[in-house]
């Protein structure tokens, strides 16, 4: 690439050609180095802080942690367990998966394949735009809009109804009626997540080759045929990697999930059950937790927590991507 | 000709505080700093203004939060700190500092019963311990129906909502919870957050509101200056001596008057008391001053309590317009003491006589 500009430019002058070797380039390589280094140093010093940071609270409840849900932050019987944020945090994030999936493969098939050339650009920049909407107004426009509506239209009309179907209808029960639960925040998390998935997959679709669709298309293929048939084998892993890039969005997701989650550190047993997430519980009680304490280290823990979960979901992500998207 | 003027302007404004400098008994605004809870802002910021043209004393006050506060006023940056909870008399010795109290603040329960009237609903602690046990789950329960004779209260299921951040206001509640109930206090306990059995948690004040307002049957606990703002419907309570309260003005001052104040550093115990009138959940918020001011500080020490002697003598009506408690009058001299007793110069002399 450098080589190659060099050639560019220094081709109209001819003769004085510069050595690649000269001062510049070394000191252009040097900071370009030391700016790449610094982003593994500041990533290795984020986990590196939070680890020490939760030490104590691993030390101190061992692999309890993972698997308690007790939460008791009341001085003098502090007692700290990870596991309903945890659960809290990958629930959430697969129903938003499962609600944004379905609709942002329709919005990137119909971008590639079906709108009118003149649609593509204005639909395309409108989906990237939604990306663009700060979370905390996700999270206002979820609590006064989405939560009542979850509440009276959902909540009431469905919920009720679901509740009856034997064995699993405990997952639909209304054992709380303030809207504000896993389900609303899923829904929330699963808009936000939306144009990123769409995005992604409007540019894997764009990878396959014209010669394969129109092939399928002479066979006399239909616009199903070809869809199962031709383009989501094609794209298949590049596909899985865009969900989960969309995962990796959803998990840290905080404002707006606080939002409307109703953060109750209980185990749900219902989708409408409040329930709460790593990001929401950091959120809300690192500001009044003391210095040293050992529930500020517990939130280093679960911090450090959702840092991993995140690191292999987007990690996961990068490499399914990888042969396709360059 | 602008150009010239404005030269001019300037070389007076730089030459002024020069001339003022060799006067220094010359009138100019006196301006003291405070730093700490956010509960008492707005009235400390309607005191600012008000004595800003009563006694020439300009105020600025950061609320950062009672921590920051505490940490503030103990490396001296700022000339007062404020405290939602009273520091004990150990931290006080250790960091060399008077405590006082200014006003008090109330937390109120709040509830969307259709149909049921602002203050009409009656509650006794009992009732509100187990509804946030999660316990009593329909709002037409026995004990709610035998309490309320003749109202009429749709049978809703009882959704409560807490403060899901840390909180001075939760503090209150839950240890007026533990207070009344001993399942409450070995259960989930008294502190600025807690792990609450049941119900929906949400941001703030507003963010509980919310709750209360969109969902019918909610119940929840907020400050009065917050639910009187947004006239959120109220609920009478139970107090200490039997007697149902409606969360007025007149029961806040009744618990003011009928807490002992004479305690060490102010700490008062607001907390249930007993007393026909008494509103049962409430907490002073307090002010952190040094007791051993450097010689260039003195006048700024000098000039806080100035500040909140006057506030005392006038600004009462100003924080019951803001749905603050103020203290009875005998709290205030009871406070002018301590700072003669404990405030001193490097010399030891008195600051304030």
């Amino acid at each position: 690439m450098s080589d190659m500009a060099i050639r560019v430019r220094s081709a109209p002058t001819l003769g004085a050609r510069r050595t690649p070797g000269s001062l510049g380039d070394k000191l252009f390589a040097a900071l370009c180095t030391v700016a790449g280094l610094f982003v593994l140093l500041t990533l290795g010093g984020i986990i590196v802080t939070l680890f020490l940071g939760g030490l104590p609270a691993f030390l101190h409840f061992g692999l309890d942690f993972l698997v308690s849900t007790r939460w008791d932050p009341v001085e003098g019987r502090e007692e700290f367990g990870a596991f309903i944020s945890v659960f809290g945090t990958v629930v959430t994030s697969i129903l938003a998966i499962i609600f944004a999936v379905p609709v942002a493969f329709g919005i990137a098939y119909f971008l590639t394949e079906l709108a009118p050339l003149w649609v593509r650009r204005p639909l395309g920049i409108a989906v990237e735009l939604l990306a663009a909407v700060p979370s905390i107004i996700y999270g206002m426009w979820g609590l006064f809009v989405l939560v009542p509506f979850v509440q009276m239209h959902i909540q009431l009309r469905f919920g009720e109804a679901l509740g009856e179907i034997p064995y699993v209808g405990f997952l639909f029960a209304s054992n709380s009626f303030a809207g504000t639960s896993i389900f609303s925040a899923s829904l929330v998390l699963a808009i936000m997540i939306l144009p990123f998935i769409a995005a992604t997959m409007r540019d894997v679709f764009e990878q396959v080759p014209a010669v394969y669709k129109e092939s399928a298309y002479g066979l006399g293929a239909t616009r199903w045929e070809v869809m199962t048939g031709v383009v989501i084998p094609y794209t298949r892993v590049s596909l899985v990697g865009g969900i989960m890039l969309g995962l990796g969005r959803a998990l840290g997701e905080t404002m707006a999930v606080t939002f409307v989650i109703g953060n109750a550190n209980r185990m749900p047993s219902s989708i409408f059950d409040p329930s709460t997430t790593i990001a929401s519980v950091i959120a809300m009680e690192f500001p009044e937790s003391l210095a040293g304490s050992l529930q500020q280290s517990a939130l280093f823990a679960i911090g450090f927590l959702l840092f991993v979960i995140s690191f292999l979901v987007l990690a996961t992500s990068r490499w399914l991507l990888r042969p396709r998207l360059k | 000709m602008n150009r010239r003027t404005l030269l001019l302007g300037t070389g007076a404004a730089l030459a002024a505080p020069a001339l003022l400098g060799a006067k220094p008994a010359f009138a100019q605004q006196a301006v003291i700093t405070g730093a700490g809870a956010t509960f008492p802002r707005p009235l400390y910021e309607r005191w600012a203004a008000a004595a800003r043209t009563a006694i020439g004393i300009q105020l600025n006050y950061q609320s950062i939060g009672s921590g920051g506060g505490i940490n503030q006023i103990t490396a001296r940056t700022v000339d007062f700190g404020a405290s939602d909870a009273p520091l004990t008399t150990e931290q006080l010795t250790e960091r060399h500092l008077l405590q006082f109290p200014t006003v008090m603040g109330s937390v109120v329960l709040s509830a969307n019963l259709p149909g049921v009237a602002d203050n009409a609903l009656r509650l006794t602690p009992d009732i509100v311990v187990d509804i946030f046990l999660g316990r009593i789950t329909r709002w037409r329960d026995p004990r709610i129906v035998e309490v309320n004779p003749g109202l009429t209260i749709p049978n809703l299921p009882v959704g409560p909502a807490y403060r899901a951040d840390g909180s001075g206001t939760t503090w209150v509640f839950t240890t007026y919870l533990s207070r009344v109930s001993e399942e409450w206090r070995n259960g989930p306990g008294a502190g600025t957050s807690v792990r609450w059995p049941a119900g929906n948690g949400a941001r703030g004040n507003e963010g509980v509101s919310n709750i209360i307002r969109n969902t019918p049957g909610a119940i929840g606990y907020i400050e009065n200056a917050y639910a009187v703002v947004n006239r959120m419907t109220t609920t009478q309570l139970r107090n200490r001596a039997g007697n149902f309260v409606t969360p007025e003005p007149a029961a806040f001052n009744a618990t003011a008057a009928a807490a002992d104040w004479t305690v060490p550093n102010f700490a008062a115990d607001t907390i249930n008391l007993d007393g026909p009138t008494v509103w049962p959940i409430t907490s002073p918020t307090y002010i952190l001053l040094p007791t051993n001011p450097p010689a260039d500080k003195v006048e700024a020490s000098r000039n806080v309590m100035r500040f909140f002697d006057w506030a005392f003598r006038e600004g009462s009506q100003i924080a019951s317009s803001l749905e603050y408690i103020p203290l009875p009058a005998s709290v205030h001299d009871l406070i002018r003491a301590a700072w003669a007793r404990s405030v001193r110069t490097p010399a030891g002399a008195p600051i304030w006589s």
